[in-house]
């Protein structure tokens, strides 16, 4: 909460000013039915023009006086409701941005893009609406006091008024608060079920569930009819009933007033302001109502951007750089790592050198710890126990971002940005040259399909390179990492789009371009990591067995038994 | 989105009287433009159609309601005239009776003019002598208590009935609106079940989702609120009119002099910020976009260091964002302000000018405040009414995108009589086949295939050459455009989809599963399965071990996230589900090119069980599959190119010989290595 009243800045001092300029504004709301009173009391009644022409003129400056207010207080309103949401989405990116692995993994990227987007806009609207609210108090005291000092006998109506509203608010928060909450719950279920059955269209067709599905979103949107039906029917009955209590009220009041002009301690002005004041008493206490109806949901949404905001990267920084010494490779010395709440580790005792200039590949089934293996390397998480060397210097002792300069990455699933494609293979190397591009995407074996394109390398790529197929964008991603002639390459399975063909010749053109770099491949196909210099094969987290594959297919039987279930006797030999 | 979330507040309507808030809000309408905006007005108007008797009820009832509401202020102003009548007469008693000192018997107003002194008489205006003139002298004025209270008791009848017919109306109206609405829903949805597969590669899953949610929402909100609004505004305005005609016509021309004056405000108003609005509505578009795009890159960010540039794009997006929103917002909300001073200084001459006339008593008290409570009630209807015209754009702009969906193209239905295979053996036939995704685009020229029951065919070729395309052909999702394909002899066109879909088991390349139990994903398959069977499935896909270890096992419910899953388990899950419904022919599309190694070499042996007497069509990338397959699809830029066994295709030595050669490179360099 403290960050969020901090993240205000200086739009906090125009909320403040937009806040002055809405009292104002109602002070002299509250004026304007005194003017009145004198207009009817001392100018009609008394038949004094003079006296009508100067409240009149009264009442005109004071109505420039609430126009001019209202505009500024909307003015500053927008500015600074604006300006917060603003400074409030930018803290939260750039949380997001700098965050650690473990922090997008404890949040969920999806929940992540509706806290800065959504959840900030429902904080927004709160702010906006808050400015009246905030105010509304003192409009419905001042009311009150006013009421109650031009008419001082009329004092129990406003206490019956009260009354009558504090019970609607009791109603209301028993019966429609609920609904909509759960009204809520529907929308979202209806979506969810929607969306299900577009993204499953194929499948839902193919087991002929169609009636199952019809029956699904059916239900759904009964549900979600009844709920709505049954908001709009208890409105249809308090709205009207909100009404009438407001004009009964009214009647009440000129009724109870007749009794005290009669006696003469009341006069028809007086009472005419009084049922003016009523109104704002009315209305002011329904601002704070409907504050109280936004709050829980605004509430809800600065505890989650407030989760993220406080959350901590837990990355050790440090700036302290030891000298690496000669090109000893990549060293992993008995490292164990567990996520964050997990019981038992993902990796344990691993030990293993990778040599510049060489190819190791890792194999391993599903949920044995490849991926995680690598994600050490660029310090996406920090061992638990054990040391990750870099030509033996401690990986945890650098610089991270020095770091990962040195590491060309190329995830399972290549992901592309919106731009151009030579944008996005320079992705990796923000400086490099059109040769360099052009050469990377050589390497790639990407050339042939971009200068097809009818832009070639200025061919732009939509959001997730929708554009473009698997194997093209994964040859892209493979650029990009070229580009950067990395101390490390790391694939991560990443010619798993490619055909038996393009795989080949690619990794025929790494082999010339890699020099004395060290290279990593997950790989499921056999055929992949053939011509590794050495093969890890991991099973639950640690090594089952680490050498060539003429050594591991006579030395390892997991490393057997993948072997022969993707390639037959002849193609071994 | 924003109109999911759009806040549902507390406000009642607008009552006479300024207060906070008001009808500002629904001028936050994004300017979208219906293309043809009378036809879909009347289409829309068309669902009501049905329940044309309660609209009428309705319709009746809002100006019932609207009209009582609107005789109750002069009544009103009757009672304070009443009252301030006898006042003034008390006062005129009181100075008679202090000069005369008792009042003669008998004694005319008239009379009593003539016995005041000339000082008092020539400073009295004409209402005040108007009085006097009717004064009855014989007694000492009283309030006309049943007169007022008669007033009173007509009014809080008229205010009772109003709030019922207002009840019935808002009743009614739910009713009809939620029906409506939701008849709509259900017919969108049955629409897209009955959508050919080729739509759903036109439009993009949120844009669907927007037409069946928000738009829908929005003609929801027209139908609930707005339509009653505006006829009530309407009659409210008329209404109004000729009440104030009635009390004073020099008055009401006042108050219509303010008419224009509101009217511009408004309009240009709403003409700008409906600009800023839509550059705000393109703004938070394009943010949404760049968070999404960096969040879900995030790893690429970091491993790659770029941050600072994705925070330096989102500080230019951001600071277009705050400029158009505050903007939009700021010229939005004023008209509220504008259009309340306009009110005021009408309300002032009103409040002058009565005051005025009412010292020559050509209006009374009453007149007065009655009035200036009429003239509230005036323009509030007013800005409502230029705003009818927008919220009918956006609500027609909305019913089109709903309507779009609704005219789509059906997938052809069923012949008539159309045939069903009971137990389907797996004999397939491509006979002739030409098929493109689009006319002018034909992929597949002249495609013959003879499949004799149990036979695996294997389809290879490069990516992007096409593969899935076959899959698409054999469950009917398109159309062919030449030729035949034949199941068991007969013609798949000739056959109830439903059957021929139900012969068919497959794996898709992304695993789906929907949001429940992996009990009921695995149960999926088939509707009657029982529990053993499910289990019996789920251990030859090799599922049952997993989900044992799971804390809730079969009853792990599946999320969106499905953190607790990986992906390899959902490709098993698939399969288990496909090992359920027993199909005639298989269909797997690159199934297990996310289950790795060990686990693939596990559903490997369970796929070879499943294949067995079946009709396999395999998206094969494993060349031991590629190899022992009765026939070899070769597939490049979606057309077969080659055909045969794997020694055939060998012998030819084109497109698959190369291809096959160029995977035997990597094993070659490692044996010279």
């Amino acid at each position: 909460m403290g960050k969020i009243i901090k993240g205000m800045g200086k739009y906090g001092w125009l909320y403040a000013l937009s806040v002055i300029f809405v009292g104002i504004q109602s002070v002299c709301e509250l004026i304007l039915p005194g003017k009145m009173q004198v207009i009817i009391d001392e100018g009609i009644t008394k038949g004094d023009n003079r006296v009508i022409l100067k409240s009149g003129m009264e009442m005109l400056l004071f109505s420039a006086v609430i126009a001019f207010s209202a505009v500024a207080a909307s003015l500053f309103m927008s500015i600074s409701g604006s300006g917060f949401a603003k400074r409030m989405r930018r803290m939260v990116f750039v949380k997001v941005i700098n965050a650690s692995n473990n922090q997008i993994n404890q949040f969920g990227t999806s929940s992540l893009i509706t806290r800065t987007t959504n959840d900030i806009t429902q904080l927004q609207q709160f702010i906006v609406m808050s400015r009246l609210a905030i105010f509304a108090p003192f409009m419905g005291l001042g009311s009150v006091i006013f009421a109650i000092s031009e008419a001082r006998p009329l004092y129990w109506i406003i206490l019956l008024a009260i009354i009558l509203l504090l019970i609607a608010v009791i109603i209301f928060f028993r019966l429609v608060s609920p609904l909509f909450l759960s009204l809520q719950k529907k929308l979202d279920r209806i979506n969810l079920v929607l969306r299900e059955s577009l993204t499953g269209v194929r499948v839902v067709r193919a087991f002929n569930r169609i009636d199952r599905d019809k029956l699904i979103f059916n239900n759904a949107n009964a549900d979600l009819t009844k709920t709505s039906l049954k908001i709009a029917r208890i409105m249809a009955v308090m709205m009207p009933l909100a009404m009438l209590t407001m004009n009964g009220i009214t009647v009440l009041v000129m009724w109870v007033s007749a009794g005290y002009i009669d006696t003469g301690t009341l006069n028809i002005g007086q009472m005419s302001a009084f049922i003016q004041y009523i109104m704002h008493i009315m209305f002011s206490l329904m601002a704070i109502i409907n504050i109280f109806v936004f709050l829980p949901r605004a509430y809800v949404s600065i505890e989650r951007i407030d989760e993220v905001l406080s959350s901590e990267n837990e990355m050790k920084q440090t700036s302290a750089l030891q000298k690496e010494k000669a090109k000893t490779g990549l060293e992993f010395k008995n490292v164990t790592f567990s996520f964050k709440g997990a019981e038992k580790p993902v990796l344990k005792n691993i030990s293993f050198t990778a040599k510049p200039g060489t190819i190791t590949a890792i194999l391993g089934s599903t949920g044995s710890g490849k991926s995680t293996l690598i994600d050490l390397i660029p310090r996406f998480y920090d061992v638990d126990s054990g040391h990750i060397l870099l030509n033996g210097v401690d990986i945890s002792q650098m610089d991270i971002s020095t770091l990962r300069r040195r590491i060309g990455l190329v995830p399972q699933q290549a992901l592309l940005f919106t731009g151009t494609i030579a944008e996005n293979i320079r992705y990796g190397k923000p400086d490099a040259t059109d040769e360099e591009v052009r050469e990377a995407a050589r390497i790639a074996m990407a050339l042939d399909f971009i200068e097809s394109k009818p832009l070639k390398f200025d061919e732009p790529v939509s959001q997730g390179g929708t554009n473009l197929s698997g194997g093209q964008k994964q040859r892209i991603s493979i650029a990009r990492a070229i580009v950067r002639r990395p101390d490390i390459y790391i694939f991560d399975d990443s010619f798993s789009a490619l055909d038996y063909k393009t795989d080949a010749a690619l990794r025929k053109n790494l082999v010339k371009e890699i020099k004395d770099a060290i290279v990593l491949i997950i790989a499921q196909r056999v055929s992949t990591v053939l011509n590794a210099d050495q093969i890890i094969v991991l099973s639950e987290g640690e090594i089952a067995g680490i050498g060539t594959h003429s050594e591991l297919y006579s030395s390892c039987e997991v490393y057997r038994e993948i072997v022969l279930s993707q390639l037959s006797e002849e193609e071994i030999a | 989105m924003s109109e999911k979330n759009r806040p549902r507040t507390l406000m009642p309507p607008k009552g006479p009287g300024p207060g906070p808030g008001g009808p500002g809000g629904r001028f936050m309408h994004p300017g979208a433009k219906a293309k043809n905006f009378t036809g879909t007005i009347k289409r829309l108007l068309g669902y009501l159609k049905t329940v044309r008797v309660a609209i009428l009820i309705v319709l009746i009832f809002t100006i019932l309601s609207t009209l009582f509401n609107t005789i109750s202020p002069k009544l009103l102003g009757g009672f304070a005239t009443s009252i301030q009548s006898t006042v003034i007469r008390r006062s005129l008693y009181n100075s008679v009776t202090g000069i005369l000192g008792k009042i003669p018997e008998g004694l005319t107003g008239q009379e009593a003019i003539n016995l005041l002194p000339e000082s008092v008489t020539q400073n009295m205006t004409e209402n005040i002598k108007n009085e006097l003139l009717s004064m009855d002298f014989s007694a000492y004025p009283e309030i006309e208590y049943p007169y007022i209270g008669r007033i009173i008791l007509t009014c809080l009848g008229l205010y009772a009935l109003s709030a019922i017919f207002n009840f019935v109306q808002s009743f009614v109206l739910a009713s009809i609106t939620q029906k409506t609405v939701y008849r709509m829903r259900n017919e969108v949805k049955d629409k897209l079940n009955r959508l050919p597969i080729s739509f759903y590669d036109k439009y993009t899953h949120g844009e669907i989702l927007s037409r069946v949610t928000n738009d829908i929402d929005t003609i929801s909100n027209t139908l609930q609120q707005s339509l009653a609004q505006i006829l009530s505004s309407l009659v409210q305005v008329v209404a109004v009119l000729i009440m104030m005609l009635s009390i004073s016509p020099i008055l009401t021309l006042v108050t219509i002099f303010t008419l224009p004056v509101i009217i511009l405000i408004t309009t240009i108003v709403a003409k700008h910020s409906q600009k800023h609005f839509a550059r705000n509505q393109a703004e938070l578009g394009n943010i949404n976009g760049h968070i999404e795009e960096m969040y879900t890159g995030h790893k690429i960010i970091a491993a790659y260091g770029r941050e600072e540039a994705a925070i330096e794009k989102f500080d230019q997006i951001n600071q277009r964002l705050y400029t158009a929103g505050w903007k939009s917002q700021f010229v939005s909300s004023l008209i509220m302000p504008l259009t309340h001073l306009v009110n005021n200084i009408g309300y002032l001459l009103i409040c002058v000018l009565g005051g005025l006339l009412s010292t020559r008593g050509i209006i009374d008290l009453g007149g007065i405040v009655a009035f200036t409570q009429y003239s509230r009630q005036f323009t509030y209807p007013i800005v409502q009414v230029t705003n009818i015209f927008n919220i009918l754009q956006a609500t027609a702009a909305a019913a089109e995108r709903v309507f779009e969906i609704l005219d789509e193209p059906e997938e052809r239905p069923d012949d008539e009589g159309a045939a069903e295979i009971a137990d389907p053996k797996g004999y397939v036939e491509f006979k002739n086949v030409k098929f493109g995704y689009s006319p002018d685009k034909i992929l597949i020229n002249n495609m013959n295939i003879k499949v004799e029951p149990g036979q695996t065919i294997a389809i290879v070729g490069p990516t992007g050459a096409g593969k899935t395309t076959l899959v698409n052909l054999l469950m009917r999702f398109y159309e062919i455009n030449g030729g035949q394909i034949l199941i068991d002899g007969t013609d798949i066109t000739k056959l109830k989809r439903s059957n021929l879909r139900g012969m068919f088991g497959m794996v898709l390349q992304d695993s789906w599963l929907f949001n429940g139990t992996i009990r009921d994903n695995i149960a999926y398959g088939r509707e009657d399965a029982t529990e053993e069977e499910i289990i019996q499935a789920a251990k030859i896909a090799y599922v049952d071990h997993f989900v044992r270890t799971l804390p809730k096992g079969y009853n792990t419910v599946i999320n969106e996230e499905a953190s607790n899953i990986s992906h390899g388990q959902k490709q098993l899950i698939t399969i288990a589900r496909a090992v359920l419904s027993d199909p005639a022919i298989l269909i797997l599309d690159e199934a297990t090119s996310n289950v790795d190694t060990r686990t693939e070499l596990l559903i490997q042996k369970a796929m070879n069980k499943l294949m067995k007497g079946r009709t396999s069509f395999v998206i094969a990338h494993r060349l031991s599959t590629i190899k022992n397959a009765d026939l070899i699809l070769v597939m490049k830029q979606g057309d077969i190119i080659e055909q045969g066994t794997h020694s055939d295709l060998m012998k030819q030595n084109g497109f698959y010989a190369e291809l096959y050669n160029s995977q035997f490179m990597g094993a070659n360099n490692s044996q010279t290595a």
